[in-house]
């Protein structure tokens, strides 16, 4: 997975074109602890049918909050770098990563 | 899935994971289903000063971390899914998993634990993720310089209060009670009490969140006078109880009224073989102490159970009684 950060997110994400999925993180957030080794399988699993990042926001708090993440654990997908969708800490408690998957496959 | 557990647990929070040491110790096969990273709601919060013989700088994460290591050395065997379905008819019982897997036992411990209570005020869900939280480790840091409200007084309320002010520009407490009286325990309301950064709003209840993209302001309603308030905030932080995570349960085992799961003494619920621990359980306290001491006597039960000593087990008007008032 990519690790992402101010300097690079730009060309990453917003500049990028196809499908993107962005893990925001931090260590402090144990649920995001718990998804982080999930989020990795995901990735590996479907490689080639999206770009797979994770961020830390734990120096990146601006960043984050520029997306609108103020609230961890959270998944979006980019499409294009437009924000497609947002798995927020509700949905990814409820649904897990099986409903990321999904959404993958609808998307990709 | 041709493996049969003896003790198959739902749930690994500190209840679970107790339950895994003692059925293992027992030489028992024992497994816990978990969805996410062992160690429940006591994971989640680093705040933890109370279970017996760990005071010396530890964390939530910390204790837990070492309640799965114990669990493992043991042979407490981990898996990961997320419980969806139980079907506890049969002498084997089984669960199913969001990802469709099923899992048998010959006995089971329910240990599913609690969630967050929502306020179920106007723009709660909408904004939650977006200024809305229920966990302050996981959400703190992005409301650094910036100002919160708290909304409840229990534990869990004055003691994640405290842990904002460590970020927080501001934290303004919510409470229902007139001024002066905090739910949680007296320690903590000491430290709150003395510490300059936490304001107070007594006699008062949360009405609505507003924001588009953000949370941008809260609504107060003092419930004495009447009267509503405006107030500016960045992030509504709501700890006002938990509610058991016991909705794939309806029908399956016996609830009381608030979801709970009523059991004897020994832990045994409506269903031979069915046990059920920890924050889920319908008891007076809710604590990791509390929930290691029902690990530890549903694993012994169940190690009983096994071998063929049932007594002690609800009968069908124990049960109808608990129940009384639930539709």
């Amino acid at each position: 997975m990519i690790e992402l950060n101010k300097e690079n997110f730009d060309a990453e994400v917003l500049q990028a074109s196809g499908l993107v999925l962005v893990d925001f993180w931090s260590e402090k957030c144990e649920p995001c602890m718990a998804l982080m080794p999930e989020v990795v399988k995901l990735a590996e699993k479907n490689a080639g049918r999206a770009k797979f990042c994770k961020l830390d926001t734990a120096g990146n708090k601006r960043l984050a909050i520029s997306q609108k993440v103020l609230g961890m654990p959270t998944v979006v997908f980019y499409k294009d770098g437009e924000k497609v969708f947002t798995f927020g800490p509700a949905e990814i408690d409820a649904d897990g990563i099986d409903a990321v998957q999904a959404k993958l496959d609808e998307l990709a | 899935m041709s493996v049969v557990y003896d003790i198959l647990i739902v749930g690994g929070g500190p209840g679970g994971m107790t339950a895994g040491i003692y059925g293992s110790r027992a030489r028992l096969q024992t497994a816990i289903l978990e969805k996410g990273k062992p160690g429940g709601q006591a994971a989640t919060t680093t705040e933890m000063e109370n279970y017996p013989g760990f005071f010396r700088e530890t964390t939530g994460p910390g204790v837990m971390g070492e309640f799965e290591a114990h669990a493992k050395q043991f042979g407490t065997v981990f898996l990961k899914g997320n419980v969806t379905g139980v079907a506890f008819e049969g002498e084997i019982k089984s669960v199913t998993t969001s990802s469709g897997e099923t899992y048998q036992g010959r006995t089971v411990v329910l240990a599913p634990g609690a969630e967050p209570r929502m306020l179920g005020v106007p723009g709660e869900g909408k904004l939650r993720g977006k200024g809305v939280s229920y966990c302050a480790t996981c959400d703190a840091d992005f409301f650094e310089e910036l100002d919160v409200i708290v909304v409840g007084s229990g534990d869990s309320a004055i003691e994640e209060a405290l842990y904002l002010t460590k970020f927080a520009e501001s934290v303004t407490v919510i409470v229902i009670h007139d001024e002066g009286i905090l739910d949680c325990n007296k320690r903590s309301s000491e430290k709150a009490f003395a510490n300059p950064k936490l304001k107070w709003v007594w006699n008062s209840v949360l009405e609505e969140i507003q924001g588009e993209e953000m949370v941008e302001a809260v609504v107060t309603k003092n419930i004495r006078t009447g009267e509503q308030t405006t107030r500016e905030v960045n992030g509504v932080f709501v700890f006002i109880g938990m509610q058991p995570k016991t909705e794939f349960l309806k029908g399956k085992v016996a609830l009381d009224p608030w979801g709970y799961i009523p059991t004897t003494e020994r832990m045994e619920t409506n269903i031979p073989g069915v046990y059920a621990v920890g924050d889920a359980r319908a008891k007076y306290l809710r604590q990791v102490v509390t929930a290691a001491a029902d690990g530890a006597v549903a694993a012994f039960a169940a190690e009983k159970f096994l071998e063929g000593h049932v007594e002690g087990r609800l009968t069908r008007e124990d049960i109808q009684k608990l129940t009384e008032g639930s539709k």
